[in-house]
Protein backbone atom coordinates (compact mmCIF):
# COMPACT_ATOMS: atom_id res chain seq x y z
CA UNK A 1 0.00 0.00 0.00
CA UNK A 2 1.00 3.60 -0.41
CA UNK A 3 1.35 5.64 2.74
CA UNK A 4 1.81 9.38 2.58
CA UNK A 5 2.64 11.71 5.42
CA UNK A 6 1.59 15.28 4.76
CA UNK A 7 3.57 17.98 6.48
CA UNK A 8 5.58 21.08 5.75
CA UNK A 9 8.47 20.01 7.93
CA UNK A 10 7.36 20.82 11.46
CA UNK A 11 8.41 18.74 14.45
CA UNK A 12 5.06 16.96 14.71
CA UNK A 13 5.24 15.88 11.07
CA UNK A 14 8.65 14.33 11.58
CA UNK A 15 7.38 12.56 14.67
CA UNK A 16 4.51 11.04 12.70
CA UNK A 17 6.82 9.96 9.89
CA UNK A 18 9.02 8.15 12.39
CA UNK A 19 6.04 6.40 13.97
CA UNK A 20 4.68 5.31 10.60
CA UNK A 21 8.06 3.82 9.70
CA UNK A 22 8.10 1.83 12.92
CA UNK A 23 4.52 0.69 12.37
CA UNK A 24 5.37 -0.53 8.88
CA UNK A 25 8.34 -2.46 10.21
CA UNK A 26 6.07 -4.14 12.71
CA UNK A 27 3.39 -5.22 10.27
CA UNK A 28 5.96 -6.25 7.67
CA UNK A 29 5.57 -6.46 3.90
CA UNK A 30 6.41 -3.98 1.19
CA UNK A 31 4.86 -0.56 1.50
CA UNK A 32 5.73 2.73 -0.02
CA UNK A 33 6.17 5.56 2.44
CA UNK A 34 6.32 9.06 1.11
CA UNK A 35 6.74 12.35 2.92
CA UNK A 36 4.77 15.05 1.10
CA UNK A 37 6.21 18.47 1.84
CA UNK A 38 4.88 20.41 -1.12
CA UNK A 39 2.13 22.64 0.22
CA UNK A 40 0.24 22.56 -3.07
CA UNK A 41 0.10 18.77 -3.01
CA UNK A 42 -1.02 18.80 0.61
CA UNK A 43 -3.83 21.12 -0.35
CA UNK A 44 -4.95 18.78 -3.09
CA UNK A 45 -5.89 16.37 -0.33
CA UNK A 46 -7.94 19.15 1.30
CA UNK A 47 -5.87 18.84 4.43
CA UNK A 48 -5.15 22.09 6.24
CA UNK A 49 -4.00 20.92 9.63
CA UNK A 50 -0.74 19.05 9.48
CA UNK A 51 0.50 16.39 9.97
CA UNK A 52 -1.86 14.39 7.83
CA UNK A 53 -1.81 10.67 7.14
CA UNK A 54 -2.97 9.36 3.78
CA UNK A 55 -3.25 5.66 2.94
CA UNK A 56 -3.84 4.65 -0.67
CA UNK A 57 -5.05 8.13 -1.50
CA UNK A 58 -7.55 8.37 1.37
CA UNK A 59 -7.07 10.85 4.23
CA UNK A 60 -7.06 8.90 7.50
CA UNK A 61 -6.07 11.49 10.04
CA UNK A 62 -5.27 15.19 10.24
CA UNK A 63 -3.72 17.56 12.74
CA UNK A 64 -2.30 15.07 15.20
CA UNK A 65 0.52 12.68 15.85
CA UNK A 66 -1.00 9.23 16.09
CA UNK A 67 0.67 6.70 18.32
CA UNK A 68 2.10 3.51 16.91
CA UNK A 69 -0.85 1.30 17.84
CA UNK A 70 -3.28 3.63 16.12
CA UNK A 71 -1.18 3.63 12.96
CA UNK A 72 -0.93 -0.18 13.00
CA UNK A 73 -4.70 -0.46 13.44
CA UNK A 74 -5.25 1.88 10.49
CA UNK A 75 -2.84 -0.01 8.26
CA UNK A 76 -4.26 -3.40 9.18
CA UNK A 77 -7.74 -2.20 8.41
CA UNK A 78 -6.49 -1.22 4.97
CA UNK A 79 -4.81 -4.55 4.19
CA UNK A 80 -7.92 -6.60 4.97
CA UNK B 1 -11.61 25.19 50.86
CA UNK B 2 -8.36 24.55 49.04
CA UNK B 3 -6.97 27.74 50.57
CA UNK B 4 -7.74 26.49 54.09
CA UNK B 5 -6.11 23.16 53.35
CA UNK B 6 -2.89 24.77 52.13
CA UNK B 7 -2.97 27.14 55.11
CA UNK B 8 -3.17 24.31 57.57
CA UNK B 9 -0.39 22.48 55.74
CA UNK B 10 2.12 25.36 55.70
CA UNK B 11 1.22 26.97 59.03
CA UNK B 12 0.34 24.02 61.27
CA UNK B 13 2.29 21.19 59.75
CA UNK B 14 5.42 22.97 58.54
CA UNK B 15 5.21 25.67 61.20
CA UNK B 16 5.96 28.50 58.76
CA UNK B 17 5.03 32.11 59.37
CA UNK B 18 5.50 35.59 57.97
CA UNK B 19 7.14 36.07 54.58
CA UNK B 20 8.37 32.52 54.21
CA UNK B 21 4.88 31.24 54.85
CA UNK B 22 3.28 33.65 52.45
CA UNK B 23 5.75 32.67 49.72
CA UNK B 24 5.53 28.91 50.19
CA UNK B 25 1.80 29.02 50.75
CA UNK B 26 1.29 31.03 47.57
CA UNK B 27 3.51 28.68 45.57
CA UNK B 28 1.69 25.51 46.64
CA UNK B 29 -1.74 27.06 46.38
CA UNK B 30 -1.16 28.48 42.90
CA UNK B 31 0.72 25.58 41.31
CA UNK B 32 -1.79 22.94 42.31
CA UNK B 33 -4.76 25.12 41.38
CA UNK B 34 -3.29 26.08 38.01
CA UNK B 35 -2.20 22.57 37.07
CA UNK B 36 -5.56 21.12 38.09
CA UNK B 37 -7.52 23.67 36.08
CA UNK B 38 -5.14 23.38 33.14
CA UNK B 39 -5.79 19.66 32.95
CA UNK B 40 -9.57 20.03 33.28
CA UNK B 41 -9.94 22.90 30.82
CA UNK B 42 -7.55 21.54 28.19
CA UNK B 43 -9.35 18.21 28.38
CA UNK B 44 -12.77 19.82 27.88
CA UNK B 45 -11.58 22.01 25.00
CA UNK B 46 -9.80 19.17 23.24
CA UNK B 47 -12.85 16.96 23.67
CA UNK B 48 -15.00 19.59 21.95
CA UNK B 49 -12.34 19.79 19.30
CA UNK B 50 -12.74 16.16 18.30
CA UNK B 51 -16.09 17.31 16.89
CA UNK B 52 -14.78 20.39 15.08
CA UNK B 53 -11.40 19.96 13.47
CA UNK B 54 -9.92 22.62 11.23
CA UNK B 55 -11.08 20.88 8.05
CA UNK B 56 -14.63 20.91 9.37
CA UNK B 57 -14.38 24.62 10.14
CA UNK B 58 -13.20 25.33 6.63
CA UNK B 59 -16.02 23.37 5.04
CA UNK B 60 -18.50 25.15 7.30
CA UNK B 61 -17.20 28.65 6.59
CA UNK B 62 -17.23 28.14 2.85
CA UNK B 63 -19.83 30.22 1.09
CA UNK B 64 -21.06 32.02 4.22
CA UNK B 65 -21.79 35.74 3.97
CA UNK B 66 -19.01 38.09 5.00
CA UNK B 67 -20.36 39.36 8.33
CA UNK B 68 -21.56 35.92 9.38
CA UNK B 69 -18.17 34.57 8.29
CA UNK B 70 -16.27 36.97 10.55
CA UNK B 71 -18.41 36.04 13.54
CA UNK B 72 -18.16 32.30 12.93
CA UNK B 73 -14.44 32.36 12.17
CA UNK B 74 -13.73 34.18 15.43
CA UNK B 75 -15.89 31.77 17.44
CA UNK B 76 -14.34 28.70 15.84
CA UNK B 77 -10.97 30.18 16.80
CA UNK B 78 -11.72 29.36 20.44
CA UNK B 79 -11.94 25.60 20.05
CA UNK B 80 -9.62 24.86 17.16
CA UNK B 81 -5.97 24.36 17.94
CA UNK B 82 -3.35 26.65 16.62
CA UNK B 83 0.24 25.81 16.09
CA UNK B 84 2.30 28.29 14.16
CA UNK B 85 3.74 25.41 12.12
CA UNK B 86 0.35 24.78 10.50
CA UNK B 87 -0.33 28.46 9.81
CA UNK B 88 0.59 28.12 6.13
CA UNK B 89 -1.60 25.15 5.13
CA UNK B 90 -4.40 26.70 7.13
CA UNK B 91 -4.09 30.08 5.49
CA UNK B 92 -3.79 28.76 1.95
CA UNK B 93 -6.51 26.20 2.55
CA UNK B 94 -8.94 28.90 3.57
CA UNK B 95 -8.13 31.04 0.54
CA UNK B 96 -8.43 27.96 -1.69
CA UNK B 97 -11.95 27.38 -0.34
CA UNK B 98 -12.83 30.95 -1.43
CA UNK B 99 -13.12 32.12 2.15
CA UNK B 100 -12.43 35.88 2.03
CA UNK B 101 -9.02 37.11 3.20
CA UNK B 102 -10.59 39.15 6.01
CA UNK B 103 -12.51 36.17 7.37
CA UNK B 104 -9.33 34.09 7.23
CA UNK B 105 -7.58 36.73 9.31
CA UNK B 106 -10.44 36.77 11.81
CA UNK B 107 -9.69 33.11 12.38
CA UNK B 108 -5.94 33.68 12.41
CA UNK B 109 -6.28 36.36 15.10
CA UNK B 110 -8.79 34.51 17.24
CA UNK B 111 -7.24 31.06 17.16
CA UNK B 112 -3.94 31.71 18.98
CA UNK B 113 -5.41 34.38 21.24
CA UNK B 114 -8.28 32.27 22.54
CA UNK B 115 -6.23 29.12 22.97
CA UNK B 116 -6.98 26.64 25.72
CA UNK B 117 -3.81 27.31 27.70
CA UNK B 118 -4.49 31.03 27.89
CA UNK B 119 -8.10 30.45 28.87
CA UNK B 120 -7.19 27.88 31.54
CA UNK B 121 -4.52 30.13 33.02
CA UNK B 122 -6.69 33.22 33.03
CA UNK B 123 -9.51 31.32 34.64
CA UNK B 124 -7.37 29.87 37.40
CA UNK B 125 -5.47 33.10 38.06
CA UNK B 126 -8.05 35.83 37.58
CA UNK B 127 -11.45 34.14 37.80
CA UNK B 128 -14.25 33.84 35.30
CA UNK B 129 -15.04 37.55 34.98
CA UNK B 130 -11.65 38.55 33.64
CA UNK B 131 -11.59 35.42 31.47
CA UNK B 132 -14.95 36.34 29.97
CA UNK B 133 -13.77 39.90 29.35
CA UNK B 134 -10.58 38.62 27.75
CA UNK B 135 -12.47 36.23 25.46
CA UNK B 136 -15.11 38.86 24.68
CA UNK B 137 -12.57 41.47 23.67
CA UNK B 138 -10.51 38.82 21.90
CA UNK B 139 -13.50 37.85 19.76
CA UNK B 140 -14.31 41.48 19.08
CA UNK B 141 -10.74 42.19 18.09
CA UNK B 142 -10.68 39.17 15.76
CA UNK B 143 -13.91 40.23 14.06
CA UNK B 144 -12.99 43.91 13.77
CA UNK B 145 -9.37 43.25 12.80
CA UNK B 146 -10.35 40.70 10.19
CA UNK B 147 -13.01 43.04 8.85
CA UNK B 148 -10.51 45.90 8.59
CA UNK B 149 -7.99 43.73 6.74
CA UNK B 150 -10.77 42.53 4.43
CA UNK B 151 -11.63 46.14 3.53
CA UNK B 152 -8.10 46.83 2.30
CA UNK B 153 -8.21 44.44 -0.68
CA UNK B 154 -4.83 42.99 0.07
CA UNK B 155 -5.37 39.76 -1.86
CA UNK B 156 -2.52 40.78 -4.17
CA UNK B 157 -0.07 40.38 -1.27
CA UNK B 158 -0.49 36.62 -1.12
CA UNK B 159 2.74 35.46 -2.72
CA UNK B 160 1.67 32.01 -3.85
CA UNK B 161 -0.82 31.58 -6.59
CA UNK B 162 -3.68 29.69 -5.00
CA UNK B 163 -6.28 28.40 -7.40
CA UNK B 164 -9.72 28.71 -5.91
CA UNK B 165 -11.39 25.33 -5.90
CA UNK B 166 -14.51 24.59 -7.85
CA UNK B 167 -17.70 23.60 -6.09
CA UNK B 168 -18.24 22.79 -2.47
CA UNK B 169 -15.90 21.08 -0.05
CA UNK B 170 -16.77 17.71 1.22
CA UNK B 171 -16.03 17.16 4.85
CA UNK B 172 -13.38 14.63 5.60
CA UNK B 173 -15.28 12.23 7.79
CA UNK B 174 -13.36 10.51 10.52
CA UNK B 175 -15.79 8.64 12.73
CA UNK B 176 -14.99 8.26 16.41
CA UNK B 177 -16.93 6.93 19.37
CA UNK B 178 -17.03 8.45 22.84
CA UNK B 179 -14.20 6.34 24.16
CA UNK B 180 -11.89 7.19 21.29
CA UNK B 181 -12.67 10.88 21.64
CA UNK B 182 -12.00 10.79 25.37
CA UNK B 183 -8.75 8.94 24.84
CA UNK B 184 -7.62 11.33 22.14
CA UNK B 185 -8.45 14.34 24.32
CA UNK B 186 -6.62 12.82 27.25
CA UNK B 187 -3.51 12.09 25.14
CA UNK B 188 -3.55 15.66 23.90
CA UNK B 189 -4.00 17.07 27.40
CA UNK B 190 -1.21 14.90 28.75
CA UNK B 191 1.22 15.95 26.01
CA UNK B 192 0.44 19.62 26.42
CA UNK B 193 0.64 19.68 30.21
CA UNK B 194 3.86 17.70 30.06
CA UNK B 195 5.27 20.40 27.81
CA UNK B 196 4.25 23.42 29.90
CA UNK B 197 4.20 22.38 33.54
CA UNK B 198 7.78 23.43 34.09
CA UNK B 199 7.05 26.95 32.83
CA UNK B 200 4.10 27.13 35.18
CA UNK B 201 6.32 26.11 38.09
CA UNK B 202 8.99 28.65 37.21
CA UNK B 203 6.43 31.40 36.65
CA UNK B 204 4.64 30.71 39.90
CA UNK B 205 7.98 30.35 41.69
CA UNK B 206 9.11 33.82 40.67
CA UNK B 207 5.60 35.08 41.35
CA UNK B 208 5.64 33.59 44.84
CA UNK B 209 8.94 35.29 45.55
CA UNK B 210 7.60 38.66 44.43
CA UNK B 211 4.43 37.99 46.40
CA UNK B 212 6.37 37.43 49.60
CA UNK B 213 9.41 39.66 49.28
CA UNK B 214 9.02 42.52 46.80
CA UNK B 215 7.15 45.49 48.25
CA UNK B 216 4.12 46.78 46.36
CA UNK B 217 5.60 50.29 46.09
CA UNK B 218 8.41 48.90 43.97
CA UNK B 219 6.01 47.32 41.48
CA UNK B 220 3.73 50.32 41.34
CA UNK B 221 6.70 52.53 40.68
CA UNK B 222 8.15 50.50 37.82
CA UNK B 223 5.25 48.50 36.38
CA UNK B 224 2.34 50.41 37.86
CA UNK B 225 0.90 51.23 34.51
CA UNK B 226 -0.62 54.61 35.14
CA UNK B 227 1.77 56.43 32.85
CA UNK B 228 0.59 56.87 29.28
CA UNK B 229 3.22 54.66 27.70
CA UNK B 230 2.77 51.60 29.91
CA UNK B 231 0.11 49.96 27.71
CA UNK B 232 2.06 50.16 24.42
CA UNK B 233 5.18 49.11 26.29
CA UNK B 234 3.36 46.06 27.65
CA UNK B 235 2.29 45.13 24.10
CA UNK B 236 5.83 45.44 22.73
CA UNK B 237 7.20 43.33 25.59
CA UNK B 238 4.51 40.72 25.01
CA UNK B 239 5.37 39.96 21.37
CA UNK B 240 8.52 37.85 21.89
CA UNK B 241 7.00 35.87 24.78
CA UNK B 242 4.57 33.63 22.95
CA UNK B 243 6.08 30.29 23.85
CA UNK B 244 6.33 31.20 27.50
CA UNK B 245 2.73 32.28 28.04
CA UNK B 246 2.34 29.54 30.65
CA UNK B 247 5.16 30.97 32.71
CA UNK B 248 4.44 34.65 32.19
CA UNK B 249 0.79 34.67 33.17
CA UNK B 250 1.32 33.63 36.82
CA UNK B 251 3.77 36.54 37.03
CA UNK B 252 1.20 38.94 35.69
CA UNK B 253 -1.22 37.84 38.39
CA UNK B 254 1.24 38.83 41.09
CA UNK B 255 2.03 42.11 39.38
CA UNK B 256 -1.66 43.04 39.33
CA UNK B 257 -2.04 42.12 42.99
CA UNK B 258 0.84 44.47 43.69
CA UNK B 259 -0.66 47.39 41.84
CA UNK B 260 -0.19 46.90 38.09
CA UNK B 261 -3.34 48.15 36.36
CA UNK B 262 -5.57 45.42 35.00
CA UNK B 263 -5.91 46.97 31.53
CA UNK B 264 -2.14 47.02 31.15
CA UNK B 265 -1.98 43.39 32.31
CA UNK B 266 -4.74 42.40 29.89
CA UNK B 267 -2.95 44.07 26.96
CA UNK B 268 0.23 42.34 27.93
CA UNK B 269 -1.41 38.92 27.93
CA UNK B 270 -3.25 39.55 24.66
CA UNK B 271 0.00 40.63 23.02
CA UNK B 272 1.72 37.47 24.25
CA UNK B 273 -0.86 35.18 22.68
CA UNK B 274 -2.05 37.07 19.61
CA UNK B 275 1.20 38.40 18.25
CA UNK B 276 4.01 35.94 17.89
CA UNK B 277 7.26 36.41 16.03
CA UNK B 278 7.61 32.77 14.92
CA UNK B 279 4.18 32.96 13.32
CA UNK B 280 5.17 36.14 11.47
CA UNK B 281 8.36 34.51 10.22
CA UNK B 282 6.44 31.51 8.93
CA UNK B 283 3.76 33.62 7.26
CA UNK B 284 6.48 35.61 5.53
CA UNK B 285 6.99 32.65 3.22
CA UNK B 286 3.54 33.13 1.69
CA UNK B 287 2.55 36.71 2.48
CA UNK B 288 4.09 40.02 1.55
CA UNK B 289 5.77 41.80 4.47
CA UNK B 290 3.35 44.69 4.02
CA UNK B 291 0.34 42.47 4.69
CA UNK B 292 1.97 40.95 7.78
CA UNK B 293 2.87 44.45 8.94
CA UNK B 294 -0.71 45.61 8.57
CA UNK B 295 -1.95 42.48 10.34
CA UNK B 296 0.37 43.06 13.30
CA UNK B 297 -0.34 46.79 13.28
CA UNK B 298 -4.10 46.38 13.42
CA UNK B 299 -3.99 43.74 16.13
CA UNK B 300 -1.47 45.70 18.21
CA UNK B 301 -3.59 48.84 17.87
CA UNK B 302 -6.68 46.94 18.99
CA UNK B 303 -4.89 45.49 22.00
CA UNK B 304 -3.59 48.90 23.04
CA UNK B 305 -7.14 50.29 22.80
CA UNK B 306 -8.44 47.46 25.01
CA UNK B 307 -5.75 48.26 27.58
CA UNK B 308 -6.50 51.98 27.72
CA UNK B 309 -10.23 51.36 27.81
CA UNK B 310 -9.85 49.03 30.76
CA UNK B 311 -7.51 51.22 32.74
CA UNK B 312 -9.94 54.07 32.14
CA UNK B 313 -13.06 52.13 33.21
CA UNK B 314 -11.50 50.68 36.33
CA UNK B 315 -9.98 53.88 37.58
Amino acid sequence: MKIEILGTGCAKCKALEEIVKQAVMKIGGFHQIEKVEDIMKIMEYNVISTPGLVVNGVVKSTGKVLNIDEVIALLKEETK
Amino acid sequence: MWKALVDSFTIDLLGLSGRVNSTVNFFIYDTVKILFLLIVIIFVVSYLRTHFNTEYVRAYLQGKSRIYGHILASLFGIITPFCSCSAIPLFLGFIQARIPLGVTFSFLISSPMNNEIAIALLFSLFGWKITAIYIGFGLFLAMAGGYAIGMLNFEKYILLDVKPMEGELEEIKIKLNFKQRAKESWDYTYDLVKKIWIYVLIGVGIGAFIHGYVPADFITKYAGGDSWYSVPLAVILGVPMYSNAAGVMPLVEVLTQKGMLLGTALSFMMAITALSLPEAMILKRILHVRLIGVFFGIVAFGIVCVGYLFNFILQ
